[in-house]
């Protein structure tokens, strides 16, 4: 009993980290419709400009957030405007594929720079475990899930009281309208890439911290399809709450399957519940249900 | 259109060879493809068979995806399980290679099948994203389905032959290699001619109207996924009965995308084009390696940047020709020749 509550806090501190590179995904195709599966990229991209500004600079850690912040927000802002606007009402294969090509990209780069060494990440955060009483939670999942909470209510309170968030929910509801409406919809797809891209940086610093940091670490960027798929794909409640559950899920096939078989459940078991998910409700527990007409 | 070239019945219009011409470049093509394992040395025949391979599984996705306009991200999963099921019929219940590949293909077409049963409901981003969770789940089986695959260690495979011809070195493997590339080539070329391919085509541009006019979605995008992994299994197949050996290593997600970016590369919707970007794809890393021998001798210590500039490089390709050359290399193609056939009046 005890290892099963174990097992579940852990998962839902993992959860929570899940639902902050949901909410990166989210961000982009609520405003886009581009699913951008670069996300693991940009993600390890902040860890490793996180952990140069803090070994090489030797900056404090604050100061080494801000400007991976600041760099993760042009990056956004630079790669919508190169290559994604002028993709802009081209089929949806050229739109995927070219977010894969610059994962690709980003990878290869960051694996010339980096070098694909693995790396422990300072300490940036307290080490001491929190003691629940009835569980104890690692200080790394700990802190990932207080920066994950964090960076949803501030993401949650720009969209509903800001006048950008205002902007981009009304693009991500109709464009046109939008458009008519005086809002500059080119400005909200950059701005909703650069917020993405805040997101899942964040997310890359808090799994760096728990995990170590190397060039593979955005393979979790992909695991993460299945958290936005299970909350619906345009729905930032659901991205949270869609990563809660796939974390203990996770968590809990890799207590009960890893003996079965030897091993390894634990990365692959998202990849199956998100295709039954597919299989039962394409469009998620939130998502908007789409009806096509011809 | 050649001056003087018209067409005056659809039959004529719908021909392979559409003038003497192309029959005759063709021709010729054809017998430097005999003579080139006379001439070339052993590093340019096993690239030749890496491209004989590559040229079959590209076509194989590009009919999936740029004909049936069903993207997939899982392709490497297929051809692994084509490559896997050869392998372990030849290994474990002594099957000849050539007994082996028929049913690789059909195994990989019901994975694929399999894979494309949820294609009825979702499609676009949402499809995308359950043929990439095929591929990790598929990885997984690879690995840890130790009895049949031996997981990582992988299955090793003795060459193939017929009576007492084996087929071991790059220069006996290029007649195969060869041989189901043309095979390949010559069934998908008719293919999109007949009332199937027509069906796909229709189904990319938009599904909804093709069940309007009659179209079975049902039966006709189970067959292109079958038909694309089909493809794919022989593809794969025929690669590691040339390796000789066959691990989980060798199909990595990267495969997949590899893949796509040969279609991309060479052009959606065009089997010219899968050959250009299987041909392409293949040669530039090669090209790469052969740089990085450079760079070993004048500037030794600086060859490891060659690693990972293969996946800029390919990403790079992928991002430039979606935004600047949608049509892909094909396109570069016709364009080149328009500008000969109407030289010196190009309007």
């Amino acid at each position: 009993m005890d290892i099963l509550v174990q097992v579940i806090v852990t998962g839902l501190a993992a959860g929570g980290v899940y639902g902050l590179i949901a909410l990166g995904f989210v961000l982009i195709y609520k405003a886009t419709s581009v699913l951008n599966l670069a996300m693991g990229e940009f993600m390890t991209l902040g860890a490793f400009i996180c952990f140069t500004a803090l070994m090489q600079l030797s900056a404090p850690f604050y100061l080494a957030l801000i400007l991976t912040l600041f760099l993760a927000f042009v990056l956004g802002f630079v790669i919508e405007r190169l290559i994604l606007r002028p993709l802009i009402g081209e089929p949806i294969i050229s739109v995927i594929m070219v977010t894969i090509g610059l994962g690709v990209i980003l990878k290869g780069l960051m694996y010339m720079i980096w070098t694909p060494s693995f790396r422990n990440f300072p300490e940036i955060f307290p080490p001491e475990p929190l003691d629940l009483g009835f569980s104890v939670v690692p200080s790394g999942l700990l802190w990932g899930f207080i920066f994950a909470v964090i960076g949803t209510i501030v993401f949650l309170l720009i969209f509903k009281f800001s006048r950008t968030g205002v902007a981009m929910r009304a693009t991500a509801n109709d464009q046109q309208a939008a458009l008519s409406m005086g809002i500059s919809v080119k400005g909200v797809f950059a701005l909703s890439w650069s917020f993405g891209a805040i997101a899942s940086v964040i997310g890359g610093i808090v799994i760096g911290n728990i995990t170590g940091i190397s060039v593979y670490m955005g393979d979790i960027g992909l695991k993460v399809l299945a958290v936005i798929i299970l909350g619906g794909l345009d729905s930032i409640g659901g991205a949270i709450l869609g990563g809660l559950i796939i974390g203990i899920l996770e968590n809990l096939t890799g207590l009960y399957l890893d003996p079965v078989f030897v091993g390894g459940t634990k990365e692959v078991a998202p990849f199956f519940i998100l295709v039954i998910i597919l299989m039962i409700r394409p469009y998620g527990l939130f998502g908007k249900e789409i009806i096509e007409r011809v | 259109m050649r001056c003087g070239d018209f067409k005056e019945d659809y039959i004529k219009d719908e021909e392979i060879f559409q003038s003497y011409f192309v029959k005759f470049w063709l021709i010729l093509f054809f017998i430097f493809l005999i003579i080139f394992p006379f001439i070339a040395n052993h590093y340019m025949l096993y690239v030749a068979n890496m491209i004989g391979f590559a040229i079959v599984g590209a076509i194989g996705l590009n009919l999936l995806t740029g004909f049936t306009g069903q993207i997939s991200l899982g392709h490497a999963a297929f051809i692994g399980v084509g490559a896997y099921t050869s392998a372990i019929l030849i290994t474990h219940l002594g099957f000849s290679f050539w007994l082996s590949l028929p049913f690789a293909g059909l195994i990989a077409a019901l994975a694929g099948i399999i894979i494309g049963i949820p294609s009825l409901r979702i499609k676009g981003l949402y499809l995308c994203i359950a043929t990439l969770a095929a591929q990790f789940i598929f990885e997984f089986i690879f690995v840890h389905w130790e009895s049949m695959t031996k997981g990582i260690t992988g299955i090793h495979i003795p060459p193939p032959r017929i009576g007492s011809i084996e087929f071991s070195t790059e220069k006996e493997f290029y007649w195969i290699a060869l041989f189901f590339v043309v095979l390949g080539v010559g069934y998908a070329r008719n293919l999109i001619r007949s009332k199937m391919g027509r069906a796909f085509v229709a189904i990319r541009d938009r599904d909804l109207a093709a069940e309007i006019i009659g179209i079975n979605l049902f039966r006709y995008k189970l067959s292109a996924f079958a038909i694309g992994s089909f493809y794919a299994g022989i593809a794969g197949a025929l690669w590691v009965n040339f390796l000789k050996v066959v691990t989980p290593d060798h199909f990595p997600l990267f495969l997949s995308i590899q893949y796509l970016a040969m279609i991309i590369v060479g052009g959606l919707g065009s089997i010219l084009g899968s050959i250009f970007g299987a041909i392409f794809m293949t040669l530039i890393p090669e090209l790469l390696n052969y740089l990085s021998e450079i760079v070993k001798i004048y500037a030794p210590g600086n060859e490891e940047i060659f690693v990972p500039m293969k996946e800029v490089i390919f990403g790079l390709l992928i991002v430039l020709f979606l935004i600047f050359e949608p049509l892909g290399l094909a396109e570069i193609w016709n364009r080149i020749k328009s500008f000969f056939r109407l030289w010196p009046f190009s309007y």
